[in-house]
């Protein structure tokens, strides 16, 4: 892989830029890539399209904070250890900072017992639930859930809301998935290319 | 101090296991952080709506603010600023150095892999479990406390009104002329916010 580098990537750049990145980009993840891929590729030319592909593929592919994944990658990829340091660092610092001011004046006690507070969050909260069930069905559609997988989400979400320990675990779910994923589409995977 | 291990041993396994996006990560967040009573159930939602509304990636934010309140509400001893600062750096810490360090040294490994096409089969499985996550996300969070904190007929049929008018905004785009529009999250929780001041306040 060639990658043609322009010396305009100081790590004081390569900091700048990521914590711009990190301020100014509502809603993390996919939302954040694509500011991403413009200014690492587009604009600054630091990286090319298709190694900003190569290191997207391997940041998807690790759990965790996707826009820290590949804020990493990118920083490791141009500068090494201290470049992946330093972009990650800047595409955290902004939301820390602001959370951290927020939780200082908005402290649960203030929400709780401020009449105003308390009032707007009462009609915020149901419309957060809302929020996360747009993503249920996005996400199904996305996953191409077909009559063999459709079970798992409504046995996923049953266990997990029931709250009985263990079996109500999400890290469970996660590691059966991925365990099923590998003996159901990559063993027969296998066993085809062999024959 | 014990209360410290164990908000980086929680962040830790959140950023171990937390594929599948923000919104995925929030069953693992909630059983966390809710469960041991580091916080309520009313404030892991106000805190899912404080990072809707402010930049960056939900799993930091949540990792910061409950970082900031958890140590005080176990501990009385911990309920200043210091010891809050000292918790939400902990927390966002333990949230991001473990992929932070996968990335780093597993990035060949990925490579040879998703060569092989195991990786995809294994995310073919994860797939399907990354829905159920969501909708369990959203299950826990439909509870009395969210919808009818004080046992008020009319106030619980305001809120199911108001999850589901916001749930068409969020879901169905908005036509306007010939562009279709998706509404902004952040939009739709000030109108909320509005509503409920104008109802409730």
């Amino acid at each position: 892989m060639t990658t043609t580098i322009q010396n305009n990537n100081s790590y004081r750049r390569l900091f700048a830029t990521f914590f711009k990145i990190g301020a100014f980009t509502f809603g993390g993840g996919w939302a954040m890539i694509s500011i991403i891929e413009r200014e690492i590729v587009d604009k600054y030319h630091w990286i090319e399209k298709d190694d900003f592909l190569d290191l997207l593929a391997i940041a998807q592919s690790l759990p965790g904070i996707l826009a820290v994944n590949i804020a990493t990658a990118i920083g490791d990829k141009l500068r090494g250890g201290r470049g992946s340091v330093i972009a990650a660092l800047g595409t955290i610092l902004p939301s820390f900072l602001i959370i951290l001011a927020i939780a200082i004046f908005l402290t649960p006690d203030m929400i709780k017992n401020n009449h105003i507070i308390s009032s707007i969050f009462m009609g915020i909260r149901p419309a957060v639930v809302a929020l996360i069930i747009a993503p249920v069905i996005t996400s199904a559609k996305a996953a191409k859930i077909g009559w063999k997988t459709v079970w798992i989400p409504f046995v996923v979400a049953l266990m997990i809301s029931i709250d009985l320990g263990f079996v109500s675990n999400p890290i469970v779910y996660i590691v059966l998935g991925g365990l099923g994923g590998f003996l159901f589409w990559w063993l027969p995977s296998r066993r085809l290319k062999k024959k | 101090m014990g209360i410290y291990l164990k908000l980086i041993w929680a962040y830790i396994k959140i950023g171990i296991f937390g594929f599948g996006g923000g919104y995925a990560m929030l069953s693992l967040v909630e059983k966390s952080v809710v469960g041991p009573g580091w916080i309520t159930e009313t404030m892991f939602t106000d805190i899912v709506a404080i990072s809707q509304m402010t930049p960056g990636p939900i799993g930091i934010n949540s990792a910061t603010y409950i970082g900031y309140v958890a140590p005080g509400s176990v501990n009385p001893a911990f309920a200043s600023p210091l010891w809050g600062l000292l918790g939400s750096v902990l927390a966002t810490l333990a949230v991001t150095v473990p992929s932070f360090l996968l990335v780093l040294y597993s990035a060949h490994f990925i490579r040879r892999h998703n060569e092989s096409g195991v990786i995809k089969a294994i995310f073919s499985g994860l797939r399907p479990v990354v829905v159920g996550l969501i909708a369990s996300a959203a299950i826990m969070l439909m509870n009395s406390a969210n919808f009818n904190p004080y046992n008020i007929d009319w106030q619980l049929w305001v809120n199911i009104a108001i999850c589901a008018i916001s749930f068409c905004l969020a879901y169905f785009p908005i036509r306007i002329g010939k562009k279709k529009i998706r509404l902004h999250p952040i939009l739709i929780i000030v109108a909320a916010g509005i509503t409920g001041f104008l109802i409730y306040g």
